[in-house]
């Protein structure tokens, strides 16, 4: 398991500067958070470590090894997953086709990456035969943490996992982050819940106009939104 | 009834059924490669054309004929490879109008290069030949090529469900046809996906070739054109993006070209063509997505 780690991270769409010398490290087994208004440059944050938005300055490390200029399913490859804003399940394969999917970054070649995931998403394992596009919103993102996970990766970023969905629900998907930290993996969560997202993970780092404002530990969960006006105001 | 009033007969059946088949095998290959990279290959038919100048230089240099078809294979695929190098992969991140046009720009300039290497007379491919000959099926004559052809299309068909359902890669080209984007995500390898696209594309061309040059054993720098033209109206009718409703379309447009070709008179067939478009468009005002395609499901939130 490596460490990933964002280095003074500068990303530009056009003349808009996205993120502006972002600098943080998820260690393995630690959920970092990312929590921010819309607009602040946490989805960008994630499609630059992808390899999906131009970075234009600093860098992005992953076990000491740059992942700056490699193509997205090369990073994919070498140990990093997103669980993508919206989900972005195939509709039309069946759930099993959309985690046989997720094979394609697995780097070991041995053992049953599925049994893994079904112990943690049950109702994965239930309706592996159905086409995902019958599943509901819950079971999808579900699904798609699923996908990430068949890869073994060493990373697993993931974008608004709880958004649309039902406080239930959202239990399931944070008790599910915490299972995954524990068996060692990095964590990386950009959401919208502050405070829910404060009190599960080690740090949140709180930004705005792609820099980093505020960082918050799970003592402060209680005191997050008025923490995060304070410094936003 | 129908048949007895249009004055069709078994031979002429045959003969759609067979179109439809070849025709079906085109589509496919067009919709393969449309799937993964948003691009409509003009050049397809070029292809085609290729694969019928391998098979009648074969046929000129008395090679046995089962070299002439590997030679007719090996000259399609590695045109098709190089088409996605030197064209496709470095267009690849322009906009479709871009790589439409190029792709024009290819089928001119490969049928431009068939024209003065090769002359506008034509090539005779005759190696292939006897399979024109009737066979006798209890008591309706039916060229042997026809039934080939439907079986090979058959066969064709069946082995690239396979390929699409059964293996990794064909799992992740119908992924990339679905949303690139998060497939590479995953770690879906772009290049090797749209490589094996282009492959089976080739490879389906190379069959076509070898159907079309036994029906036609005259090969001409513009052989296939036509075809390809009438299979990409096939192609937009069924619905480009999915492999089975491209088939559909694929097969109608050529079994419905067979059977009205066959049934009308000579001076009338001349207008087929125009027939043939008038009734894609209308489709296409009725159903723009395509006749065989189901309507899109809603987004989930």
């Amino acid at each position: 398991m490596s460490t990933l780690a964002v280095d003074g991270l500068e990303v530009r769409h056009g003349a808009v500067r996205a993120v502006r010398g972002l600098s943080f490290e998820v260690a393995p087994r630690e959920i970092v958070g990312l929590i921010g208004p819309n607009g602040a440059g946490k989805s960008s944050t994630l499609h630059a470590i992808m390899g999906a938005a131009p970075v234009v300055g600093g860098d992005v490390t992953l076990g000491g090894r740059s992942l700056v200029g490699r193509r997205t399913e090369d990073i994919a490859r070498a140990g990093v997953a997103l669980v993508p804003e919206g989900r972005r399940i195939f509709a039309e394969l069946t759930v099993e086709e959309n985690l046989r999917l997720g094979l394609a970054g697995r780097r070991s070649k041995e053992g049953d990456a599925f049994e893994r995931v079904y112990t943690l998403f049950p109702i994965v394992r239930e309706f592996r035969k159905r086409n995902a596009g019958a599943l509901s919103g819950g079971q999808q993102q579900q699904l798609a943490i699923a996908r990430g996970l068949v890869a073994e990766p060493d990373v697993l970023l993931l974008d608004e996992p709880s958004l649309g969905l039902a406080p239930r629900i959202v239990d399931v998907v944070f008790e599910a982050l915490a299972a995954i930290r524990d068996s060692g993996l990095a964590v990386l969560l950009v959401e919208q819940r502050a405070q829910r997202t404060v009190a599960l993970a080690d740090r949140t780092y709180v930004i705005a106009n792609g820099e980093l404002r505020l960082t918050l530990g799970p003592d402060d969960a209680d005191d997050t939104d008025r923490l995060v006006a304070a410094y936003l105001a | 009834m129908m048949l007895a009033v249009l004055n069709i007969d078994w031979q002429t059946l045959a003969d759609a059924l067979a179109l439809g088949g070849v025709y079906a095998l085109m589509a496919v290959g067009i919709g393969l490669v449309f799937g993964v990279l948003r691009l409509v290959n003009f050049a397809y038919g070029q292809l085609i054309m290729a694969g019928a100048y391998a098979l009648a230089f074969a046929s000129q240099w008395d090679l046995p004929r089962w070299l002439g078809i590997l030679f007719c294979f090996g000259v399609v695929l590695a045109l098709s490879v190089a088409m996605d190098l030197l064209v496709f992969r470095p267009l690849r991140t322009q906009s479709p109008a871009v790589m439409l046009v190029a792709t024009f720009a290819v089928a001119f300039l490969l049928q431009s290069i068939a024209l003065l290497a090769f002359g506008p007379l034509g090539k005779i491919a005759s190696s292939l030949a006897p399979l024109n000959r009737p066979v006798t099926i209890s008591g309706v004559d039916i060229r042997k090529i026809a039934i080939v052809a439907v079986v090979v299309a058959v066969v064709c068909l069946l082995l690239l469900q396979l390929l699409l359902t059964r293996t990794a890669v064909g799992l992740q080209m119908r992924a990339a046809s679905m949303d690139f984007g998060t497939a590479r995500l995953l770690g879906v390898r772009a290049n090797r996906v749209i490589g094996g696209a282009v492959l089976v594309s080739g490879a389906l061309a190379a069959v076509v070739a070898v159907m079309l040059t036994v029906q036609n054993p005259l090969v001409t720098p513009d052989f296939a054109l036509r075809d390809t033209i009438v299979v990409l109206a096939g192609v937009v009718l069924g619905g480009l993006n999915r492999p089975i409703p491209a088939t559909l379309g694929g097969f109608s447009i050529g079994f419905a070209s067979g059977l009205l070709g066959g049934a009308l008179p000579t001076n009338q067939s001349q207008y087929l063509p125009t027939f043939l478009f008038a009734a894609v468009i209308v489709v296409l005002l009725v159903r723009p997505n395509g006749l065989f395609t189901r309507r899109q499901s809603a987004e989930r939130v």
